[in-house]
């Protein structure tokens, strides 16, 4: 009867952590939640963030965002590229987590897990293409050379979508930090594995530290004090609900934050240029011309 | 060395004529408030009431919505090109009446004549050239292949540029299909007035602008508004931040022009006199009630002696007086209310242990006045380096490294402009990279054009207008509402 003694052997579970500044904390509040799969099977305990955890995450991304910004964009769509390259490594891994967490089949989670992969090559191409795209030689009525271009925006709050816990993830990411903003991003709350475990990979795609930062838990509790946040430059909303959403718009009103309000978005089709946009400012140069 | 004295030289006031009363024009036709209620819009360079102008309530807002929904239908089916021709009309029509209009601003504003006559308008039919060409090319503009209107537009302007904001907000939205609820500000109503009677001449449609006067209240009452689609408005930080909580949860779309506290940042190497004529520039247009102000200027340390020495000697030649006389420099401040702000926070710059100076100048017994001012001594902690004045009040800084400017610069909620003056173009290209504003004039200042995007970064507001960027406010992005929502909600209206 000893059919397998691999089978036997007892697996080594993961302790799942918050992603900030580039290391792996467990909350401050010390909380964890019980995340299980659709059929309430236990998963893992995630670290259940704290505000302290959102504010500290905003200080990371603030301090990221002078070198990621500055950094050049020919190296921004290397590292993204590189993120594809990590994850393709573990592709299996993600497949995993994202059928137990979404409580789709192997084949289902497989093509989002694909897509999200592709979304992040699609995404690098970007980085020095879309100042091309949204900048602009303006021919004013005057002796004067003048050029906008496009800049980010800053430090951006993401709220992960829920129904999508890896490719609306790396949908709402990808663009925001491609073009050089810094992110705190809040992780689908009902099926935070995939998002951080996506952090292993970031911490090991050449990704600055505090370019990015994870945060899992209940997502009203964590993006209220980023939406009231003074150094939160963005917020996307993708991952409110409806009610929650216009708390979070007044909040952000305080600052005048950039706000992108939550909308019904078909996470497979071809994202186009709205996210990349949504997280720029238009800056204009103006210089006399003559001899 | 003798002193030529200038002869008084007034541009006359008869070729503007100013009705006694004004009422709102809505659907084509100017009506009575709703109530009856009006107020008086007067001079400030001598305090004369210069007409009286309807005060618009929630029910004659309310009345211009659906008067503008109702034109939307047939505006936004017409082809790009026709409306484009109205608004070639539209611009000829203003140069046409250029000199009537630059008057007429000079007399409710209070800005010199020289100003309306040489900077307004000529940018104010630019404007409605510019954005004519683009009513027929929209597919071409980068927002998508099928670009929509968003509906009814309600715009909200203030009383610094009153035609001027007019055409930044007017020109864009007609262009892109959108009809126009415009409310000019209180102080400022007559050339929106004036233009009610150009879309007249130009045969626009009915309902396609409306204009509702009014002050705050009516403001408020427009952005509320459920039938307005997009809202855009150009005024003080305080009230953008009140529409973005107001709009909170509603599908509108929203572009905020807001304050600003810009750095006119002065290296060593910096052409002295040209940079003199950029700062007197930067903070004396309009009496310095320019949201892009360059009201801090910092200077480096090694030239400042020379350079504060070069600035005042400018400033005893600048000339404050009546708006009208085309010599004139300086004109009146907009309003009471805005002079007792000015006066309260240079006030507060010398309670505060910084050196007041200002060139000795007579100022009119009538009318609202304040003398060009320059504080001397500023440190970063002082209100009047940190709080936007809308006056002609500079706040002078020092630095000593291209990194402690871009610190001192950057050390404000807002960031609208800047400006940079040195001849080391490899120093611009740095500074203009890490300074975390809109528009950037280097070796130059206060520079406008149509085709050039405007608008700034942090709490100076969201979005741009002007050039192919300004588009964007006007139109529906793939998961934005459409028109066709904007339909049902007016018949719920209705």
């Amino acid at each position: 009867m000893k059919q397998s003694d691999r089978n036997d052997r007892l697996s080594v579970l993961k302790t799942y952590k918050l992603f900030v500044g580039g290391k792996f904390p467990r909350s401050e509040s010390g909380r964890v939640y019980e995340v299980t799969d659709t059929k309430g099977q236990w998963l893992a305990n995630a670290p259940l963030a704290s505000r302290k955890d959102a504010r500290d995450a905003v200080v990371a991304a603030r301090k990221a965002f002078g070198g990621w910004s500055g950094a050049t964009a020919y190296n921004r769509g290397q590292i993204l590229y590189r993120v594809a390259e990590m994850l393709e490594g573990r592709r299996d891994q993600f497949i995993r987590e994202v059928a137990e967490g979404e409580g789709l089949s192997r084949a289902g989670a497989t093509a989002a897990v694909d897509a999200a992969i592709d979304r992040w090559v699609w995404y690098a191409g970007w980085s020095d293409k879309i100042a091309q795209i949204a900048g602009s030689a303006n021919p004013v009525a005057g002796p004067y050379f003048n050029l906008s271009s496009p800049e980010p925006t800053g430090v951006v709050a993401l709220l992960a979508p829920q129904e999508s816990s890896f490719l609306g993830l790396v949908s709402v990411i990808a663009p925001a930090i491609v073009t050089g903003n810094t992110a705190v991003v809040v992780a689908a709350e009902g099926a935070p594995l995939p998002a951080l475990s996506l952090a292993e990979v970031l911490a090991t795609s050449d990704l600055p530290g505090g370019v990015v930062n994870l945060l899992s838990g209940r997502t009203a509790e964590i993006a209220v004090p980023l939406a009231a946040h003074q150094d939160v430059n963005a917020i996307d909303l993708a991952g409110a609900d409806a009610e929650l959403a216009v708390e979070l718009e007044k909040a952000a009103a305080e600052n005048l934050k950039r706000v992108l309000r939550p909308q019904p978005v078909d996470w497979a089709a071809d994202p186009g240029t709205g996210r990349l946009l949504a997280f720029l400012e238009t800056k204009t140069v103006w210089h006399p011309m003559g001899v | 060395m003798p002193v030529f004295e200038y002869a008084p030289a007034p541009e006359s006031r008869a070729v503007v004529d100013i009705a006694p009363s004004y009422g709102l024009f809505i659907d084509g036709e100017f009506g009575e408030a709703g109530d009856g209620k009006v107020f008086k819009t007067l001079s400030p360079s001598s305090e004369e009431v210069l007409s009286e102008v309807a005060q618009a309530g929630a029910e004659d807002v309310d009345r211009a919505v659906k008067a503008a929904r109702k034109a939307f239908a047939t505006w936004s089916a017409l082809p790009g090109s026709e409306r484009a021709k109205y608004l070639f009309r539209i611009a000829r029509i203003i140069q046409e009446r250029s000199r009537e209009l630059a008057v007429l601003e000079s007399l409710d504003n209070g800005k010199p004549i020289r100003e309306s006559r040489d900077a307004d308008l000529p940018l104010v039919a630019a404007h409605f050239f510019y954005y004519a060409g683009w009513a027929d090319k929209l597919a071409y503009a980068g927002y998508g292949p099928d670009p929509r209107p968003l509906g009814v537009a309600g715009q909200v302007i203030p009383w610094n540029f009153p035609l001027l904001m007019l055409a930044w907000k007017v020109a864009p939205a007609l262009a892109t299909g959108n009809t126009v609820v415009l409310k000019p500000a209180e102080t400022t109503p007559l050339s929106a007035l004036f233009f009610a009677d150009i879309c007249r001449q130009a045969g626009l449609p009915k309902g396609v602008v409306n204009i509702v006067t009014g002050d705050g209240s009516t403001g408020a009452e427009l952005v509320a508004h459920p039938g307005v689609d997009k809202v855009a408005f150009t005024g003080s930080t305080e009230v953008g931040k009140a529409i973005a909580r107001s709009v909170a949860g509603t599908r509108k779309k929203v572009t905020l022009e807001l304050g600003g506290k810009a750095a006119n940042i002065v290296f060593d190497d910096a052409p002295i006199d040209q940079a003199v004529e950029g700062i007197i520039g930067g903070i004396f247009f309009n009496q310095g009630h320019v949201c892009c102000a360059g009201s801090r200027l910092l200077v480096q340390e090694s030239v400042q002696e020379e350079l504060l020495d070069a600035l005042k000697r400018r400033m005893r030649t600048l000339r404050v007086g009546d708006p009208l006389d085309k010599n004139t420099d300086i004109g009146a401040i907009n309003s009471a209310e805005q002079l007792a702000r000015i006066r309260a926070l240079a006030d507060a710059g010398e309670a505060e242990g910084a050196e007041r100076w200002a060139p000795e100048c007579e100022l009119p017994s009538h009318g609202y006045w304040f003398a060009p001012t320059l504080f001397t001594g500023v440190t970063q902690a002082h209100r009047i380096a940190r709080e936007e004045i809308f006056g002609p009040v500079l706040s002078v800084l020092t630095f000593r490294t291209p990194d402690e400017a871009v610190a001192k610069a950057n050390n404000t909620p807002y960031g609208l402009s800047a400006g940079i003056w040195t001849e080391k173009g490899s120093r611009i290209l740095a500074m203009a990279n890490k300074l975390r504003a809109g528009v950037i004039w280097s070796n130059t200042f206060n520079k406008f054009d149509p085709a050039s995007p405007f608008g700034g970064y942090k709490e100076s507001g969201y979005g741009r207008e002007g050039g192919r960027h300004g588009l964007e406010a006007y139109l529906a992005g793939a998961a934005e509402p459409t028109s066709e929502r904007s339909e049902r909600e007016g018949e719920r209206d209705r």
